[in-house]
């Protein structure tokens, strides 16, 4: 029996502000435990929550990026459960009334783009953290860490659109890309300001009623979430084809034994008592405010992809990765600026120094000077990558060391001219065995030009005159 | 006036005395130290005094006097708090054992603008445990008792704070209502007590009992004293979201004016009830008459949901204390049981022995009443059913400027009277519930004494914000209807 997935994924990103989302505590990861936190994130007796305005305006911008409905009246509930890094035994989440609603953004996919529905964006409270001393099984103690508490998050849950693990993991890294490019989430999945859960059935294909779903958690990388619904996908297929039922529960991401496993049957889910929180007001968001924040979003992951392929002529999967990071594409876009020429080389060039580019060893001058340089023949293709490794090592202008290092190419007809008659002169036996037929000993005698002039030669060039002396 | 003892000078005389350097802060206050070490072990008011804090206090505002600053109208006046307020360096309890070791790292907004305003802190008032209750029995610390008869209840849950300054153990002090918390122990005790409109006082570092009614607010021995505190506490505070940023009026100014041609509203449902005791009646009665005699006009009003609203209250108020009082688990501050092995049994254990029997019930009933499947019939019911009661004192609103009820519908019970019957306990507050849930301001002002010699009050209600019509009215009563203020308790 042919099967079909159904999956819904949803996203928890740690918003980027500086301060949490109902105190002025840093938001900041990795200061000393219980460093960043104050009486109302530690939840002591008689404090009371302030929303923090930033935190709504980064939900807002994320919607109106993801084409969501902001919604003017939105309500911060109470989810009340007991629990040592919850000081306050309850969260502070939206439920009932989040900020966004009815949303999606387009993913690539077998070479055509398809469409996710985005259900709804609510913004929450994170928990702290336990530290156990010693395993966990045998832990003599369990240390709390509240760094974390009250750190803002914004919930992004999809529709159930995605089919294949290919299709969720494109859905991911477009989202996470847009939130990068929003600058509202710094998209780091190791530290947990990224992170995703997956709702994922089966059901026969061409059915139109989903099966029975399982939640699955603990998947902290892009990797992990398409490894995790590749096996739960499987699992669920053959527990069917078995004769076996799909239970509803959650199921954990096991990333070593590469498997899920139950972690909670739904019959164990907590009754979390939700209701509004009586001390935050309903949240109203003005549509002026709507307004001023959608000028403020950037031309977002698709878009750019889509301009770049027809503004410069690249392949869209350069444009896609040149895309894959807003400064990237940006870097590219200054080195072309500068350098007009072929936008192919410029973005072979961007996308072989990326890592340099992004952390800023390099500037779009040098990529511009080493591609001009080589498309007017000046410096070689080897010598251009020399010379960019001298810059990163260095930090002088590009042009600056291919003068001191004398690794200017020999373009010059006349001057080749005479190695040419040089080195033809010196090997008479080649010279006759090439005019009797052995055109392999063309890349003898280019070989020979490149040695005299000490690599400095255009080798193109060099085979011309080559050619034409040799008839 | 010259004989009349320190003690029971008002707010506003004692802090023009001290002021106009008649009397020092530190005089005064160990003048009312010395009436909290010989009457305070019979009443019972203080959970906390703060001798050495106090004097230290007093002597810094004398000094401050000396070269000519004034810290604010409070300036050097012996205060009290109920134990509700958080105080930085003073224990605050909640008279809870739960947090019976808790040393506030912060001060709550009450306690920063009182001291502020140069009050000194003489201590922590008693209360019923985490406010829940109607005669201070429920603290963990032991009863408080009445001043007037040391064998009856000062009310609550404020009823420390109630005790205290009807036996002059201090200028005024702060309480919180939030079902007639404030009111109730004031009419039981014979001294004024406001319940600001919600909003009005902010509610950053008092304990949360039900977040959407609490309110904290002033008992005094007079109005005026009450209006001048309330002008103290009173102001918007970012700190929490629920306060209103509107001005402060000059409330002091509002205690004497003139009540001619105001409209004073009898909702009919208040007068009808059986439990009305017929002496409460009588003294509201005579409270009425004070009213009209000065000019005001009485208009009959209706208030048709007023039946709803124990009920309402009964599910609002626990549904959000379980919630509210979920953080006391003993992981990182307060009592947390000894005797536990594992992390739920240490959580578990903690609460079981930390809270007392009607804290547990009202968790009960709170947490039962936000379970899934119930939520809509009761937690989402009684909020419509909220919105009616507000509608109610909209409506007669627009015919009357205050409303005049009883406060309590009987003068103060025995000790251990209703402590076996929750329900009676419960029926203490009906008349002053109705307020809280419709978030307007209300005033309980002595209108008379029972036969058996204890204090009655009389409640008025006005539309929100409208503190000062309150004042007015309240003032009135007690010009047309002068009884003592101070319980005649001999050492």
């Amino acid at each position: 029996m042919a099967f079909e997935a159904v999956i819904g994924l949803e996203i928890h990103a740690q918003l980027s502000t500086r301060s949490k989302i109902f105190c002025a505590c840093s938001a900041a990861f990795g200061a000393p435990p219980n460093e960043n936190t104050c009486p109302v994130c530690t939840g002591m007796p008689g404090v009371l929550p302030v929303l923090n305005r930033k935190a709504v305006e980064y939900a807002i911008r994320t919607a109106l990026a993801t084409s969501c409905v902001v919604q003017r009246r939105s309500v911060f509930a109470r989810k009340n459960y007991f629990y040592p890094d919850l000081p306050k035994a309850y969260q502070i989440s939206q439920y009932e009334l989040p900020i966004a609603l009815g949303g999606h953004v387009d993913i690539e996919v077998d070479g055509g783009t398809k469409r996710i529905g985005i259900t709804r964006i609510h913004m929450e409270e994170d928990a702290g953290k336990l530290v156990h001393e010693g395993d966990f099984a045998g832990a003599q103690a369990s240390l709390a860490d509240l760094n974390r508490c009250s750190v803002p998050l914004m919930e992004i849950v999809s529709e159930p659109d995605i089919r294949t693990p290919e299709e969720g993991g494109a859905y991911l890294r477009r989202l996470h890309d847009i939130l990068v490019y929003l600058e509202v989430c710094d998209g780091n999945m190791e530290e947990g300001s990224f992170r995703c859960d997956a709702n994922v059935s089966v059901r026969p294909a061409g059915r139109e009623a989903f099966g029975t779903k399982a939640e699955l958690k603990n998947m902290n990388s892009f990797r992990n979430v398409e490894k995790a619904l590749e096996y739960e996908i499987r699992r669920q297929s053959e527990l069917i084809e078995d004769g076996g039922k799909v239970v509803q529960e959650t199921r954990l991401w096991d990333a070593n034994a590469g498997r899920t496993v139950s972690m909670r049957r739904k019959e164990e889910a907590h009754d979390y008592r939700y209701f509004p929180d009586p001390d935050l007001l309903p949240l109203i968001v003005e549509d002026a405010w709507v307004e001023e924040l959608r000028g403020t979003i950037p031309e977002l992951p698709a878009e750019k992809i889509a301009r770049l392929e027809r503004q410069y002529g690249i392949p869209r999967y350069d444009a896609g990765i040149l895309a894959s990071a807003r400064a990237l594409a940006d870097f590219f876009e200054a080195s072309a600026a500068i350098f007009g020429g072929n936008p192919k080389t410029t973005a072979n060039e961007c996308l072989h120094w990326k890592d340099e580019a992004l952390a800023g060893k390099l500037s779009p001058e040098t990529i511009a000077h080493a591609v001009e340089d080589r498309e007017r023949g000046t410096v070689s293709a080897t010598a251009s990558k020399k010379l960019v490794e001298l810059v990163l090592a260095t930090g002088k202008p590009f042009r600056t060391l291919r003068d001191e290092h004398g690794l200017t190419q020999v373009s010059d007809v006349s001057a080749l001219d005479a190695v040419v008659d040089k080195i033809l002169a010196a090997s008479p036996n080649e010279v006759a065995s090439y005019r009797s037929g052995k055109a392999g000993l063309l890349s003898f005698f280019v070989g020979q030009v490149m040695k005299e002039t000490r690599g400095k030669a255009n080798p193109k060039m060099a085979q011309e005159v080559l050619k034409r002396k040799l008839g | 006036m010259t004989n009349v003892p320190v003690h029971e000078w008002t707010l506003l005389e004692a802090a023009r005395k001290v002021r106009e350097k008649e009397i020092s802060a530190r005089e005064l206050t160990s003048a009312l130290l010395a009436r909290i070490e010989t009457l305070d072990p019979k009443v019972h008011a203080y959970i906390t005094v703060l001798p050495e804090a106090s004097t230290a206090l007093a002597s810094a505002c004398d000094e401050d006097l000396a070269k000519g600053v004034v810290r604010g109208p409070l300036h050097g006046v012996p205060v009290g708090l109920k134990d509700i307020f958080c105080t930085r360096g003073a224990r605050t309890t909640c008279g809870s054992r739960i947090l019976h070791n808790f040393d506030p790292p912060y001060d709550a907004c009450v306690t920063e603008k009182i001291l502020g305003a140069g009050a000194v802190l003489l201590g922590k008032h008693n209360m019923d445990e985490f406010a829940m209750g109607s005669s201070t029995e429920t603290s963990y610390f032991g009863p408080t008792r009445n001043p007037w008869d040391l064998s009856r209840i000062p009310g609550g849950s404020s009823g420390g704070t109630a005790a205290a300054v009807a036996a002059a153990m201090c200028f005024a002090g702060v309480g919180t209502d939030t079902g007639g918390s404030i009111r109730q122990p004031a009419s039981l005790c014979g001294v004024v007590g406001v319940k600001p409109t919600y909003g009005r006082v902010s509610r950053y570092g008092m304990i949360a009992f039900a977040s959407s009614l609490d309110q904290g607010g002033p008992i005094t021995r007079t109005v005026a004293d009450a209006a001048m505190l309330l002008g103290v506490i009173a102001g918007y505070d970012r700190r929490d979201s629920t306060c209103v940023d509107i001005p402060v009026p000059d409330y002091l100014s509002a205690a004497d004016r003139p009540v001619k041609g105001l409209r004073v509203g009898l909702p009919k449902e208040y007068y009808e009830g059986g439990g009305l005791s017929p002496e409460v009646r009588e003294a509201v009665e005579k409270a009425l008459k004070a009213l009209t005699d000065q000019g005001a006009v009485a208009v009959e009003v209706s208030l048709p949901h007023t039946s709803f609203a124990l009920s309402t209250y009964y599910l609002i108020a626990p549904a959000e204390a379980s919630s509210n009082l979920a953080r006391y688990d003993g992981v990182r501050y307060g009592y947390r049981s000894e005797s536990a092995t594992g992390l739920i049994e240490m959580m578990s254990k903690t609460r079981a022995e930390g809270f007392g029997e009607e804290v547990k019930r009202r968790i009960m009933i709170g947490t039962y009443a936000l379970s899934a499947g119930y939520y809509e019939a009761f937690y989402g019911k009684a909020q419509k059913v909220r919105t009616l009661i507000r509608r109610d004192f909209a409506k007669a609103f627009e015919v009357a400027d205050v409303l005049l009820t009883p406060t309590a519908p009987t003068p103060a019970f025995r000790l251990g009277e209703k402590t076996g019957d929750p329900l009676t306990m419960y029926l203490s507050d009906i008349y002053t519930i109705p307020c809280n849930l419709a978030g307007i301001p209300g005033i309980s002002v002595p209108c008379g004494f029972s036969a058996e010699g204890l204090p009655i009050g009389a409640q008025l209600l006005a539309d929100s914000f409208r503190e000062e019509t309150l004042f007015a009215a309240a003032g009135a009563i007690e010009r047309g209807l002068p009884v003592p203020r101070t319980a005649p308790l001999k050492g």
